[in-house]
């Protein structure tokens, strides 16, 4: 299914009919005039990293930096090491909170798609429409309860408290179903004729042959928890994610703006990063995200 | 459906042991999607009617919280305007947008489609960095764009974005809209891409003269399922705005509560002053207003 997908936006790319030139030349022109404002921001972060002190206390203010400097890196990790927590730990937090929770939910997620795409068992459908009932819920609708939940088990405070709950997003499984479902039955058939059991199946069969959606299923992952902050959840300082240090340079204002600039770039770098790598994956696969209702 | 009822009453010893496989595969998610997102809504529902401190077993108070929360609370009023505000305004700007910005995309050549797909994305996964809009919308003169605003003499005095009630709900929808193109925008670039050509070429012959023709006739009907997807993202993400006028406005703290929405409200009461069952209550309301609003937008879809 995936060779076909890949076939007809190939296809799409070949001519296009009913295209008058004065209209793409507009409409180019609109674009570029909307993806301006698109990156402005983010462009103004990347300058901002680099600007000296006294450049931001210019008037009039200017967009652009004269003398770029890496001071304000320098700056931020001094503040970081002053903080009670090294810069370090913090950074260490996310990775680890990232990498860990991001390794696990694939694996459980694509465990769970299978079944629930190819294999008949009572209860199937219900679960399915709940999965998809779930995507409109995001984690603040639940996160009161969630938070008495949390404390019931013990796990405020600690790492539990953001890793559990970060694995029970259903849109990495809804994302692997829809793909799974256009899944030739005939591999998985061969498979069965070869007395290979379904956990096998599974792993030697269908995994290679779905690596854009687990790639795609991996960036939604990593780009959710990367961003997490401690919130309510977390008040051990030596625990927080690196976003909740963030939070804290950026709130003395202006004065650190510099710094500030300077861990929002190296916060923005990783997701962006992996996003950039495999677009092309995640679009083949978001081909199969539609809601057949 | 006789069929199949006829047949789960003859499961046999075979079936049985290919459902138990399916399930084995099914437990972990199963498992930490009960704990952490089915239970979680009916636990909600359950410390609605009571009155719940996190200290003490909850305490059955039937309607209570829901009569204090619709008549007493004015507090919750002005934050389910500003939440309906925010919903109303970002939620089907947004997914318009995200599917006007992925069509306009999708007409520009292959190279420049992937650096413009890149760029559109890359609000949405960059988390904390709204704040950098902080830096922008300083309330100062060294603030860019209120610099800028006075050294051209449009403005004398620097406009305070985030505090005065006039402007930072605008500011902070902008923000909103900037960063929420999302998963949705996404699937509809995926969407567009994968529209059979020959059904284009057809239409051409059938007597379709340009690409907004095109697109009402062909490209419309054909991503219907992703068109409701993006729906389904997009409701999520209009209500559960909350981080950002917390980080921008201070959320509960903003002047006359003019960037407080349900969510700061609900996670003041919960996370603040353990009233936990009171905030329960916020968060069924929330809770009845993606659900209906999801059902109220499928319908005008289909």
């Amino acid at each position: 299914m995936l060779t076909g997908s890949k076939k007809r936006i190939k296809a799409r790319r070949h001519k296009k009919v009913n295209r008058s030139l004065p209209t793409t030349v507009v409409l180019g022109l609109l674009l570029f005039l909307i993806g301006a404002f698109m990156a402005l921001p983010l462009l103004y972060a990347v300058i901002s990293a680099f600007k000296p002190m006294e450049e931001f206390f210019l008037f009039p203010p200017r967009f652009f930096v004269q003398n770029p400097t890496t001071d304000n890196f320098v700056q931020m990790v001094q503040i970081m090491s002053s903080m009670w927590v090294p810069f370090e730990r913090y950074l260490f937090n996310t990775v680890i909170m990232s990498a860990g929770s991001t390794i696990v939910y694939v694996i459980i997620a694509v465990l769970a798609a299978y079944p629930l795409a190819k294999h008949n068992f009572p209860g199937k459908k219900l679960i399915n429409n709940t999965i998809v009932t779930a995507l409109m819920f995001t984690a603040s609708v639940t996160s009161i309860a969630r938070y008495v939940i949390l404390a019931l088990l013990h796990m405020i405070d600690t790492y539990w408290a953001l890793f559990l709950p970060s694995l029970s997003t259903t849109l990495g499984v809804f994302l692997c179903i829809q793909n799974l479902n256009s899944f030739p039955n005939e591999i998985i058939e061969s498979g069965k004729l070869d007395g290979a059991g379904e956990y096998r199946i599974l792993m030697r069969l269908v995994v290679p042959n779905i690596k854009p959606v687990v790639a795609t299923m991996v960036i939604f992952q990593f780009q959710g928890v990367w961003n997490q902050t401690g919130g309510a959840l977390i008040y051990n300082e030596s625990l927080k994610p690196i976003a909740t240090a963030l939070s804290q340079i950026t709130s003395a204002g202006i004065a650190r703006a510099g710094a500030g600039s300077a861990a929002s770039l190296i916060l923005l770098i990783p997701p962006i990063l992996v996003f950039v790598i495999s677009q092309s994956n995640v679009i083949e696969t978001m081909v199969n995200s539609g809601i057949k209702d | 459906m006789a069929k199949n009822r006829q047949k789960r009453l003859r499961y046999t010893k075979r079936d049985k042991r290919e459902f138990a496989v399916s399930y084995s595969m099914l437990a972990p998610f199963l498992l930490v999607f009960c704990v952490f997102t089915l239970i979680p809504i009916f636990c909600a529902v359950f410390l609605s009617f009571t009155s719940f401190n996190m200290l003490e077993f909850p305490v059955f108070t039937g309607w209570v919280n829901y009569r204090r929360l619709l008549f007493e609370d004015d507090v919750f009023l002005i934050a389910l305007k500003n939440t309906l505000i925010f919903a109303v305004l970002t939620g089907p700007l947004s997914y318009i947008l995200a599917f006007f910005f992925a069509w306009l995309i999708n007409e520009m050549p292959a190279k420049l489609r992937v650096f413009m797909t890149i760029l559109f994305y890359a609000p949405s996964v960059s988390g904390n960095a709204y704040f950098i809009w902080q830096y922008m919308f300083s309330n100062d003169s060294y603030g860019l764009v209120n610099g800028l605003l006075m050294s051209w003499g449009i403005i004398s005095e620097p406009i305070l974005w985030f505090t005065d009630p006039d402007y930072n709900m605008i500011i902070i929808v902008i923000v909103q809209l900037w960063l929420s193109l999302g998963v949705s925008f996404l699937a509809f670039i995926a969407g567009l891409q994968s529209v059979d050509n020959t059904q284009y070429e057809a239409a051409a012959v059938d007597g379709v003269k340009n690409r907004f023709q095109e697109l009402y006739y062909i490209t419309l009907p054909n991503m219907k399922d992703m068109l409701l997807f993006g729906a389904v993202m997009q409701i999520s993400g209009a209500f559960s705005v909350g981080d950002i006028t917390q980080a921008l406005s201070g959320g509960y703290n903003s002047v006359q509560y003019s960037a407080l929405t349900i969510i700061n409200h609900m996670n003041d009461y919960g996370t603040v002053r353990y009233e936990m069952g009171y905030a329960s209550a916020i968060s069924v309301v929330l809770f009845l207003m993606v659900y209906f609003s999801k059902k109220l937008i499928f319908k005008i879809l289909k």
